[in-house]
């Protein structure tokens, strides 16, 4: 029975785990290509789902709006990039704290007038229910999906970085944007497709992960933000493995504090491991920098 | 020679603005009277932030979970008193002194971890801090009062105030002092020597060490004091409302104070005023001109707040980037404008 | 023999301080010119004026008929510029291979980029071995040829350099200074060669132009302005 219990907690934190190192990964994604902290990437994520819910509500297509929340995250983020983001100064990096809260105030803001503040029920694909052919690890048809998606988002990652000359490109503007554009790279638009990349994974993540939770509403974001923050973190705000690494480290964590503390305890247990890991090795687990002055 | 000028100017300022206030609420409604006193309780827990934001260079969004230390601290001990049945000053004075406290203690214990952090990451740690905040009272929820929060008996309004309106004036009368006091103390201690110490390390902190600056105390302490303050202002509301809940301190009350300090102009007691100010009347505002488009109830009730929030966030973005120095850059600029046409007229300037 | 680069009149600086007064240049095609002066002369503001970093507020810039003014920096590339710039700027992130390839990517022809490729392996072959390592891994002098492979990638008709004798053994700066000279007789490769190393720099050159305070003084084929000890004190200082 305890075993049963443990074994359920942790699959049921691997799944969770998976998603959140999705959302990390975006957050990843915009450090790397533009040197911030994307406090606005949980509204955005948020506002791809409602898109998302939009598309499949008048579709009754759940794949449809997958697909619109890839695009409509990519979208958002192209929209903030431009319009906001790329004008604030980069002299102190507080300005683009201070940004990019308050273009998560205004989507929420928008979201809030669109649909008000309720909740509405998210459809999903599969069923949420425990496999019986794998009774024993009590793994849902759902969390199989939502394995599968982040998979797919973790290999498309790497093939787009490791092997085609525009991830070479987005990598080089990263690392270096003005050698990158005495090379012939158009910087400043590789910057632009790392915050539509990231912000089309951001959504794709919130639409895994909302139905999983109350359901979706202006808010629904807010604690997935602070969870993918802490393990990219935790993984190193420049690593992608690690943030991989991180997300299913964390995840399983969180469901083992509340499984066996009580939910609620889990915002805690996040903060306590946000600070232990910042005190200790402020580089994150799996970095290499010693020191990290942002 | 200037910096004496400025000074007793700002004193004659200052003095004659409280008086002024305090005149005001003899006139204004009840409710405009609570308006005030909203005001001057945001004003606290701003003028705080705005110090350790603007000139300390550490961004926090946990000061509405300091704000919330401060309002559990001062329930705690107001109910306390008033179930030894103890009343009067007292009952007003010892609740807001333990509220401070508390808040300090909190403040140091983060600002401890703070001082290693930078930029982004204290803003996620303190993001972090402030979700966690209805984590705890829901888990202790017999000491906190879960998410209804707790009730509390609160000193009730001096006799000669009693009548219509009378409560709402001592509220503002007592938000008001609480306000004075932090600002003035604020002030000073920015324009001392540890203001300057703190602008160093704001500024660089590799050069502020060098110049054998304790960059590390300099952080701590600037956050300690913040959060004093903070705790003060959580303190006031938790008078004005007689209550202290989670609900009441959530992460919007945290970016509604740094939106005042932003949007005021950020590392300026001047700036914290017009942004405490924008923050209670621009919603009362929008209200007002809503509820005069005779809208849908439903329309209404989604436009209630929200309209306020995004108008908000759009403007702070837009302060961020094109008026880095706020409402009260503007107000310094329109200033130096009026004040050298003046000189011109009365002494041209030989050229 | 006509010129590739032509330079005239150009004003340009950063913001109220002007750096570069009303400099005419012309970089003759098929041949290595280089620009010689002492620390603070604007070499380095000459570089970065044509490459487009730096925007002069006078004058004109022309390679081959075609106005560089307004090109923006990423598109001097494709114009036939490419620079290598100073400190041997690789992408210490990236490793050889992908700096190599960085440098042909805004080629359409893809064959035809990866076969340069081959080529500038060929030429500088102590990179083959290290085709996979990151660019810190690499020694200054792996640095610099990695810079100076990468900019061939684009098979730019001039070749701009930035001190790349800067912080090399004198062994390995007069290989790649012989190898500009290959470089210029076998594929006729123009350069634009920016140096405060001015008696090797001069010794490869075909034209020399002699840059003080922002001002050419000098401008005649290198081995006269070798010779012209007068020239030499005054504005060289040796």
């Amino acid at each position: 029975m305890e075993l049963e219990r443990f074994i359920f907690l942790t699959v049921d934190g691997l799944a969770r785990g998976a998603v959140y190192a999705a959302f990390a990964l975006s957050l990843v994604l915009i450090w790397r290509a533009a040197r911030i902290v994307n406090f606005s990437q949980g509204a955005i994520a948020m506002a791809a789902t409602y898109i998302a819910f939009v598309v499949t509500s008048m579709t009754g297509n759940y794949w449809l709006g997958l697909v619109a929340a890839l695009l409509g995250g990519a979208a958002i983020g192209l929209i903030v990039e431009r319009g906001v983001m790329r004008f604030v100064s980069p002299v102190n990096p507080l300005n683009s704290v201070i940004a990019a809260l308050g273009v998560l105030l205004v989507i929420q803001a928008v979201v809030g007038m669109l649909f008000g503040n309720g909740y509405y029920p998210m459809a999903v694909p599969f069923s949420q229910e425990p496999l019986p052919w794998l009774a024993g690890l009590s793994i849902s048809a759902y969390d199989l999906f939502v394995f599968v998606c982040v998979a797919f988002v973790v290999l498309g990652l790497a093939v787009l970085f490791g092997k085609t000359n525009v991830g070479l490109r987005m990598r080089a503007a990263a690392f270096s944007p003005e050698l990158a554009r005495l090379l012939g790279v158009r910087s400043t638009r590789m910057i632009t497709l790392g915050w539509m990349l990231a912000s089309a994974i951001s959504g794709l993540a919130a639409l895994l992960v909302i139905p999983t939770e109350l359901g979706l509403n202006p808010h629904a974001t807010d604690l997935v933000f602070v969870y993918a923050f802490t393990i990219a973190v935790v993984g190193g705000l420049d690593s992608a493995p690690g943030a991989v690494i991180g997300g299913l480290v964390v995840g399983v964590l969180l469901s083992w504090v509340s499984g066996y503390l009580g939910a609620t305890l889990s915002p805690v247990a996040v903060l306590v491991l946000l600070l232990a890991v910042l005190l200790i090795k402020p580089g994150g687990i799996f970095s290499v920098t010693k020191e990290r002055t942002a | 020679m200037t910096g004496i000028m400025s000074s007793r100017t700002t004193v004659i300022i200052g003095v004659v603005g409280l008086i002024a206030v305090i005149g005001l609420t003899f006139v204004l409604e009840p409710f405009r009277n609570y308006q005030l006193a909203t005001i001057a309780a945001y004003l606290c827990a701003v003028a705080g932030l705005t110090m350790l934001t603007g000139v300390n260079g550490q961004l926090s969004l946990g000061h509405a979970a300091l704000m919330a230390c401060g309002a559990y601290c001062y329930a705690f001990t107001a109910n306390g008193l008033a179930e030894q049945e103890i009343e009067g000053p007292v009952l007003l004075i010892v609740p807001i002194i333990a509220a401070v406290v508390g808040a300090t203690v909190l403040g140091l214990v983060i600002g401890l971890a703070a001082a290693r952090l930078h930029g982004p990451y204290l803003a996620g740690v303190t993001l972090a801090f402030v979700i966690a905040l209805p984590a705890v009272t829901s888990r202790f929820s017999d000491v906190f009062g879960g998410d209804q929060g707790l009730w509390i008996t609160v000193e009730r309004r001096p006799e000669f105030l009693a009548g219509r309106g009378g409560t709402e004036m001592f509220q503002a009368w007592v938000a008001i002092a609480c306000a004075a006091v932090v600002v003035v103390l604020l002030r000073n201690l920015m324009r001392s020597n540890f203001g300057r110490q703190m602008r160093a390390v704001r500024d660089n902190e590799v050069a502020a060490a060098l110049a054998g600056i304790n960059v590390a105390r300099t952080k701590v302490i600037a956050f300690t004091v913040s959060s004093a303050a903070a705790g003060i202002g959580g303190a006031v509301m938790a008078f004005m409302t007689q209550s202290a809940s989670p609900g009441a301190f959530n992460l919007f009350i945290s970016l509604f104070l740094l939106m005042a300090a932003v949007i005021g102009g950020i590392g300026t007691l001047y700036g914290a005023l017009w942004g405490s100010i924008l923050l209670v009347v621009l919603p009362d505002v929008i209200g007002s001109i809503t509820r005069g488009l005779s809208l849908s109830p439903e329309v209404a009730q989604r436009l209630d707040g929200n309209l306020a929030v995004g108008l908000f966030g759009a403007v702070m973005v837009l302060v961020v980037i094109v008026a880095p120095f706020g409402i009260q850059g503007l107000v310094r600029k329109a200033g130096h404008q009026i004040r050298s046409r003046g000189s011109l007229q009365s002494a041209p300037h030989p050229k | 023999m006509s010129d590739l680069l032509t330079l005239s009149g150009v004003h340009a600086g950063y913001g109220p301080v002007t750096v570069l007064h009303d400099v005419d240049l012309t970089v003759p095609d098929r041949s290595i010119t280089a620009v010689v002066g002492a620390n603070g002369a604007g070499k380095t503001t000459l570089l970065r004026t044509i490459m487009g970093q730096v925007r002069p507020t006078a004058g004109s810039i022309r390679i081959g008929g075609i106005d560089l003014t307004t090109v923006k920096v990423e598109d001097m590339v494709r114009n036939g510029l490419a620079l290598v710039p100073e400190g041997r700027g690789v992408i210490t992130e990236l490793t050889v291979d992908e700096n190599l390839r960085l440098g042909g990517l805004w080629r359409r022809d893809t064959a035809e980029a990866s076969r340069t490729l081959s080529e500038v392996y060929e030429l500088f072959e102590p990179l083959q071995n290290r085709r996979k390592s990151a660019g810190h891994q690499l020694s200054g002098g792996e640095r610099q040829m990695l810079a100076i492979g990468r900019a061939l990638m684009a098979k730019p008709k001039l070749l701009l350099l930035d001190e790349p004798s800067l912080g090399l053994a004198p062994r390995i700066t007069a290989q790649i200074l012989q190898l500009l000279g290959r470089l210029r007789d076998e594929r006729g490769l123009t350069v634009l060669l920016i140096e405060q190393n001015v008696r090797s720099a001069l010794g490869i050159a075909d034209h020399g132009v002699v840059l003080n305070l922002g001002r050419v003084v000098a401008a005649r084929p290198a081995a006269e302005l070798a010779a012209d000890t007068d020239l030499r004190h005054t504005y060289l200082g040796f």
